[in-house]
């Protein structure tokens, strides 16, 4: 009995604040998804499915279309950034390793505002790439860089790196190296010996690491605000303009349960992948 | 094959460091275009002492990140240790829902909660920010505090209540101390985000009540002055020494931990 009063205590917080301030609003969004748009940007309590065909309108289709590629682009740039990265760190002399992994680490504890900003200045006309290259090549036209997709990939990628590498990282230093050893003995090339063993064994990571880039950067809304000038459209934006200044609530909830959606979507796959790569013997 | 990989790690670390490094450098630009050097000056930095909407944004911005970790580190602590600590029907499902707000885009949980505000009809301010904010941080909170108890066994908790402890002693000398880094670095955690985030703090917070990352956006988006650069500097300057206090706290702790035993 006097456990159960502890029990009580101990859970009562967590629980009242993830029901009242997540699931409550959860349920709120929901509801607002299927209701119609009112005349001066409130909404009027009418059933609608209206919101949720409008999401199969061409336009809409096509600026998801653009918000998933991106951020399987951004995923596959970081893995390819990544990978080579942490394996030469996981093989690093230890005593340096742990200083060469929190210099990965230090921009990630800066302020997002402040990384997407430095991108400005860097990518604008009269930025700093500009400039640099103006200095080198003398008949160098300035670049229009900035408000540009490739802004915006290119702060994608700045932004979540980290998320990919520490996991691959975690994953290749656990990396039995007497494998390799033995596949070498046994005449695999360095290459083989790579393929079927160092890859699949740091499976986990690639996966973490994949999913750690591609679910923040498909509802990204600050990066291509900032370096997409607004002037490109992904959902995360068509999600904001819904909810600032088009002001259609229901259409916007209808757009974040799509998102939620896709989300889930990835995150009940990435089990999936996970669950088989254990049974593997 | 070396040579590749040693590139690469130049080409990350460039590509990591050479942004940041721009800003830090051009705040101690004197011309008044963001990225063109002129000659060195300290002025912005004098300007941020006279910024009073600046400061404003930091007192609101320190007191919604402390007020959220205090409440987020609580509530999550004592949520670790009932999941960890006891069994009980839908253990498995409070869990799994503690991952979602992690999981789901914040621009998600933002509207999710800005649609409720609307709803139950409480005036966007503060508060509101608080409480949206204490729903990602209880979640790391809960999460961190929980691979921590998950870390060592009970056995410890279990001779000190057979040498005669009652359970608020064990609890107060033996389980919160071992689990302290556990909870400082989840309150670190918090504390971090909860200053870094913009996009929950953007569609909760009530007008003219403008945290840091908002005041900074709205810099951003109406205006870009060289201003930023020194802004962006300071706050640099901030994160790492707060890593600095973290990697101190965490390396106390595991000596500590080795004296111990």
């Amino acid at each position: 009995m006097r456990r159960n009063y502890h029990l009580l205590i101990l859970l009562f917080p967590v629980v009242f604040w993830l029901v009242c301030f997540f699931l409550l609003p959860l349920v709120s969004v929901f509801i607002y998804s299927f209701i119609e748009r009112g005349t001066y940007g409130g909404v009027r309590w009418h059933f609608t499915w209206e919101n949720y065909q409008r999401l199969f309108d061409g336009l809409y289709l096509g600026i998801l279309w653009r918000s998933v590629s991106t951020a399987l682009v951004c995923t596959a740039v970081c893995l390819l950034l990544g990978y080579p990265f942490a394996y030469y760190l996981a093989r690093y002399k230890p005593k340096h390793r742990n200083v060469l992994l929190l210099l990965v680490v230090v921009p990630f504890w800066t302020n997002f505002l402040i990384r997407t900003y430095a991108w400005i200045l860097i990518l604008r006309t009269e930025g700093l790439l500009n400039s640099l290259l103006g200095a080198v090549l003398p008949n160098w036209g300035p670049l229009e860089l900035l408000n540009t997709p490739l802004a915006v990939q290119i702060g994608l990628v700045y932004g979540y790196l980290p998320f990919m590498i520490l996991p691959l990282y975690a994953a290749l230093e656990q990396l039995d190296v007497s494998l390799l050893e033995a596949a070498q003995d046994l005449g695999a090339s360095p290459r083989r010996a790579f393929w079927h063993i160092t890859v699949p064994l740091s499976l986990p990571g690639i996966l973490a690491g994949s999913m750690l880039v591609f679910i923040p950067t498909v509802g990204a809304f600050l990066t291509p605000d900032l370096l997409g000038g607004g002037k490109v459209s992904y959902i995360g934006n068509v999600i904001e303009r819904q909810f600032k200044t088009a002001r259609d609530w229901p259409f916007g909830s209808a757009l974040s349960f799509m998102l939620m959606g896709i989300v889930l979507v990835g995150t009940v796959l990435y089990f999936r992948a996970l669950q088989e790569n254990e049974g593997q013997p | 094959m070396k040579r590749v990989l040693e590139a690469n790690i130049g080409v990350v670390y460039l590509f990591l460091y050479m942004p940041i490094l721009a800003v830090v450098v051009f705040s101690f630009n004197s011309g008044e275009q963001i990225s063109v050097w002129e000659g060195f000056t300290l002025g912005w930095y004098a300007r941020l002492f006279e910024d009073a909407a600046l400061w404003r944004a930091c007192r609101n911005s320190l007191m919604v990140a402390g007020v959220a970790t205090v409440i987020a580190t609580l509530i999550g602590t004592a949520g670790a240790l009932a999941i960890e600590r006891h069994r009980f029907r839908f253990r498995t499902t409070l869990v799994r829902v503690l991952y979602l707000p992690i999981i789901i885009p914040d621009i998600v949980l933002a509207i999710a909660l800005l649609t409720f505000y609307v709803q139950v009809r409480v005036p966007l301010g503060l508060i509101t920010v608080i409480i949206a904010h204490g729903v990602f941080n209880i979640a790391y909170v809960t999460i961190v505090v929980q691979a921590r108890l998950q870390g060592y066994d009970n056995t410890l908790e279990e001779a000190a209540r057979d040498l005669g402890a009652n359970e608020w002693q064990t609890f107060w000398r033996i389980t919160l101390p071992l689990i302290a880094p556990g909870i400082i670095g989840g309150a670190l955690l918090a504390f971090t985000l909860s200053i870094d985030d913009f996009v929950i703090t953007f569609f909760t917070a009530g007008v003219g009540y403008t945290t840091l990352s908002v005041h900074i956006y709205s810099l951003l988006k109406f205006g870009i002055t060289p201003k930023i650069n020194a802004i962006s500097t300071m706050l640099l300057a901030n994160s790492i020494v707060f890593i600095l206090l973290f990697l101190w706290f965490q390396n106390g702790a595991t000596t500590s931990q080795k004296q111990n035993f």
